[in-house]
């Protein structure tokens, strides 16, 4: 095993979004390196679909304190507000920004960016839904991504492409850099940076039936976690309404706010009945929870009745066409029917984190919950908590999200680079990682405790016991398969003892990390004895502001979990019923 | 139903050359293919390599030809292909390992055609305007996701590997129809050069193989006819 070593100021870790954007920023002022698992343009920014809001006022009257209402009463309070007034008020100039970059927005006659209507967003605090969401077609994402990346390649910034960054080295709570396992050769690379930003993504593979890609396994959260990082609101997990049956394969929300319905298996539109005014384009915790309900209610459609029906046939082939084009291609796909002509079959899936490692609004690493920063390590996009989506995020606010904080990533990047002088790391540096991969090799193979067994079993308890309803009984029964799960998984045994491309070596490393964020969410979710957003008790129906309106704080503390919390902070918008 | 799976085989750790390995499984006909290959992985042999991610045809990790034809693994369902299924690596890059090739004269190819917005005009303090009709003229090709299905496709990119691909000539195409952009003569110079866009036979093969639906062929021809107008 070779050890390599780099020399850098600062570095990012994962290029999807957040670490692209961050890049951009950081690159002019500094020896900058981005690492990824992938590469980049294989990030899971590229997946994200109907769009970004901004109170740009393109097809009508709109203003960014709407924006940060409709985000604020979306997160049912628990975001914290002046992170949402930055969120909102910067998302103007980041899609024009994005804009002259030249990403190819969907355009208006009048040949202004496109604006459509998107789950939560209204006009005038909850008067009707707004068109706020910035589009490009129904692929979205994928633009921010590709323009990202163009912008990196015309700038030269430095990527170590297929490289997975799997130790920090923090020395007397000062960051000196990272470790990174090349996947190509197995050779370990040392890199001092003393800036370092972890824009990894989520973690939806902990559940069974999720929109996330396979790469999507917590590790710059894992990471920190290991190092005694808190993680921040772990209970509160996004369900997209509208995942294709089984596969859970995303439909955007796009497609409702062009006008497709939800409906039962007797073809009800049962969201007129959750929520009045807004109906389909309700908040996605409540849509959730309304398709959840129906299909426990028997209302489902299907032989087992455990699916809703998303209806796009009377919008037009030619709306489909222009609006909506790759998620019907996905139907045509994956389902085999043409949703022109007939209802597709939905189901909840797993979507996004709003929980992660905790950052202030500059993007820098909290370590506890008084506040204290960790210098030198920086967070952004799903794998931060900032909190701006609070309980339960809007759509089209993540790709909002990874633009404005991965800027504010980059510019406190350069800000702490140029007042502090570069550390020094030696090859012990490498020790931690090199020792793990040794163990791995030496371990003879066992087929009964191999990765795909372990996480397979985790997937499906995680479904079963801590999805979209949860009860004190069923995450108790959660925390007991975790901590069996975790006794298995320290005698885990790979078969593939080699350097290139050991593949089954990163899913043995990742499913620790996968652990990680499942420990971390079953217990911040028994914990928190209420309702609130995405996190619904069965025994606990009401939302608490008394008790709870505060972050849960989660703590490494051998192998179980210690909680702290921290107040929200508030502002403008008192807390109320939230009702749509 | 029972599958018969072949795959090409190679880990440079252990073999000379490539080999053909054969697995049975039992599939389910809605199944992807790379379902398939997680099955030898997760539960035969752990260490098949390949690239996945996002495993819905959005990332453009898992080109590989299947059957003879280039296509994404996550792409394809079992019922959609004939039994026994033939995979391989893509074709035209080194193979790092089995399924995995290597992608850097790929993307170095890509980078040559200079693949972003080039506009030296202060753009204002608001969005550029580019009306719905200009916006469509390069719409097709901005649906690209740099799978490498197209270019490893191509016979004349098998026979010289100099030639640029029909990715690369593609994210010109994005460019050099964008009207915002101002440097399509320099893009169109490096496409006039003899790895440039003429190396194109219009086999059509990158059209079928696109994953996207990118009309690939096209999208070379209308690059060609727009370098004749530089001079």
């Amino acid at each position: 095993m070779k050890i390599i070593r780099h020399s850098f100021d600062g570095v990012i870790v994962g290029a999807g979004g957040a670490g692209l954007r961050a890049a951009i920023e950081a690159a002019p002022h500094m020896k900058l390196a981005v690492i990824t698992k992938l590469y980049p343009t294989r990030s899971h920014t590229g997946a994200a679909q109907g769009g970004m809001s901004a109170a740009l006022a393109n097809v009508e009257e709109d203003n960014w304190n709407w924006h940060a209402f409709d985000t604020v009463k979306g997160s049912d309070y628990l975001a914290d507000q002046p992170a949402v007034d930055i969120l909102c008020k910067e998302a103007i100039d980041s899609v024009v920004e994005l804009e002259h970059w030249g990403l190819p927005f969907s355009r208006l006659e009048n040949g202004k960016i496109a604006q459509r209507r998107f789950g939560g967003h209204t006009v005038k605090e909850g008067e009707a839904p707004a068109f706020r969401a910035c589009y490009a077609a129904d692929r979205t994402g994928h633009m921010i991504l590709q323009t990202l990346y163009q912008k990196c390649v015309s700038m030269g910034v430095t990527f170590f492409d297929e490289f997975q960054v799997l130790d920090i080295k923090i020395d007397d709570g000062v960051c000196k850099g990272v470790v990174a396992y090349e996947i190509a050769t197995g050779d370990i690379h040392i890199f001092e940076a003393r800036a370092v930003t972890f824009a990894t993504g989520g973690f939806g593979k902990i559940y069974k039936v999720s929109s996330n890609a396979h790469s999507l396994t917590g590790d710059g959260p894992g990471i920190l976690y290991q190092k005694g990082i808190p993680l921040e609101d772990m209970e509160f997990y996004q369900f997209h309404p509208t995942g294709i049956y089984r596969l859970g394969i995303l439909l955007s929300e796009a497609a409702r706010g062009e006008g497709g319905i939800l409906r039962n298996k007797d073809g009800e539109r049962f969201m007129e009945r959750y929520a009045p005014s807004i109906k389909d384009l309700a908040p996605r915790d409540m849509v959730s929870r309304a398709i959840a309900t129906e299909i426990s209610e028997g209302n489902g459609a299907g032989p087992n009745n455990d699916f809703v029906y998303l209806d796009l046939t009377h919008l037009g082939a030619e709306t489909i066409k222009q609006k909506l084009p790759d998620i019907t291609d996905f139907v045509r796909t994956y389902v085999k029917i043409e949703p022109i002509d007939e209802p597709i079959p939905v189901q909840p899936t797993a979507h996004y984190a709003m929980g992660g490692i905790p950052t202030d609004v500059d993007a820098r690493v909290l370590s506890d919950a008084q506040g204290s920063i960790l210098p030198g390590v920086y967070s952004a996009g799903e794998s931060a908590c900032v909190s701006v989506h609070g309980a339960n995020r809007l759509g089209t606010n993540s790709l909002l999200d990874i633009v404005v904080f991965g800027k504010r990533a980059g510019q406190s990047m350069v800000d702490y680079v140029s007042s502090t002088k570069p550390y020094s790391l030696s090859d012990n540096a490498a020790e931690d990682l090199k020792n793990k991969i040794v163990n791995f090799m030496e371990k003879e193979h066992d087929p009964n405790f191999s990765v795909p067994k372990i996480r397979e079993e985790l997937q499906d308890s995680m479904e079963e016991n801590a999805k979209i309803f949860r009860s004190d009984e069923t995450l108790t029964e959660q925390t007991k398969i975790l901590s069996d799960l975790r006794d298995r998984y320290d005698n885990i045994t790979i078969s593939d003892k080699g350097k290139v491309f050991n593949t089954e070596l990163l899913e043995a490393i990742e499913l620790e990390y996968l652990l990680d964020m499942s420990d971390t969410t079953v217990a911040s979710a028994q914990a928190r004895k209420e309702s609130r957003g995405a996190h619904s008790r069965v025994d606990h129906v009401e939302r608490d502001d008394q008790n709870w309106l505060k972050h849960s704080f989660a703590f490494k503390n051998g192998d179980s979990v210690k909680l702290d919390y921290k107040d929200v902070e508030l502002g403008n918008y008192e807390p109320k019923e939230r009702k749509y | 139903m029972d599958i018969n799976l072949k795959i090409l085989r190679y880990n440079p750790e252990t073999d000379r050359k490539g080999h053909w390995e054969e697995y049975s499984l039992d599939a389910d006909p809605d199944e992807r293919i790379l379902d398939l290959l997680h099955k030898v992985k997760w539960f035969d042999d752990g260490s098949l390599a390949f690239r996945r991610s996002c495993a819905h045809g959005v990332c453009g990790s898992d080109a590989m030809v299947v059957n003879g034809e280039n296509m994404l693994a996550c792409q394809v369902l079992v019922k959609e292909v004939s039994n026994p299924i033939k995979i391989e690596p893509i074709r035209g890059l080194p193979v790092i390992k089995d399924l995995v090739v290597n992608m850097d004269s790929f993307f170095d190819s890509y980078k040559k055609v200079m693949p972003y917005l080039i506009n030296e005009e202060e753009p204002g303090e608001r969005e550029r305007l580019q009306s719905p009709e200009d916006r469509d003229r390069f719409e097709d090709t901005t649906k690209c996701i740099l799978c490498a299905a197209c270019t490893t496709s191509c016979p004349v990119f098998w026979t010289a590997d100099t030639y640029v691909g029909p990715a690369a000539i593609v994210n010109a195409h994005r460019f050099v129809f964008d009207s915002r952009d101002n440097a399509s003569k320099q893009r169109l110079e490096i496409l006039k050069d003899v790895n440039g866009a003429f190396r194109c036979r219009t086999a059509f093969n990158c059209t079928t193989a696109c994953p996207r639906g990118i009309q690939v062929t096209k999208a070379i021809e209308d690059v060609k006819r727009e370098t004749l107008t530089i001079n």
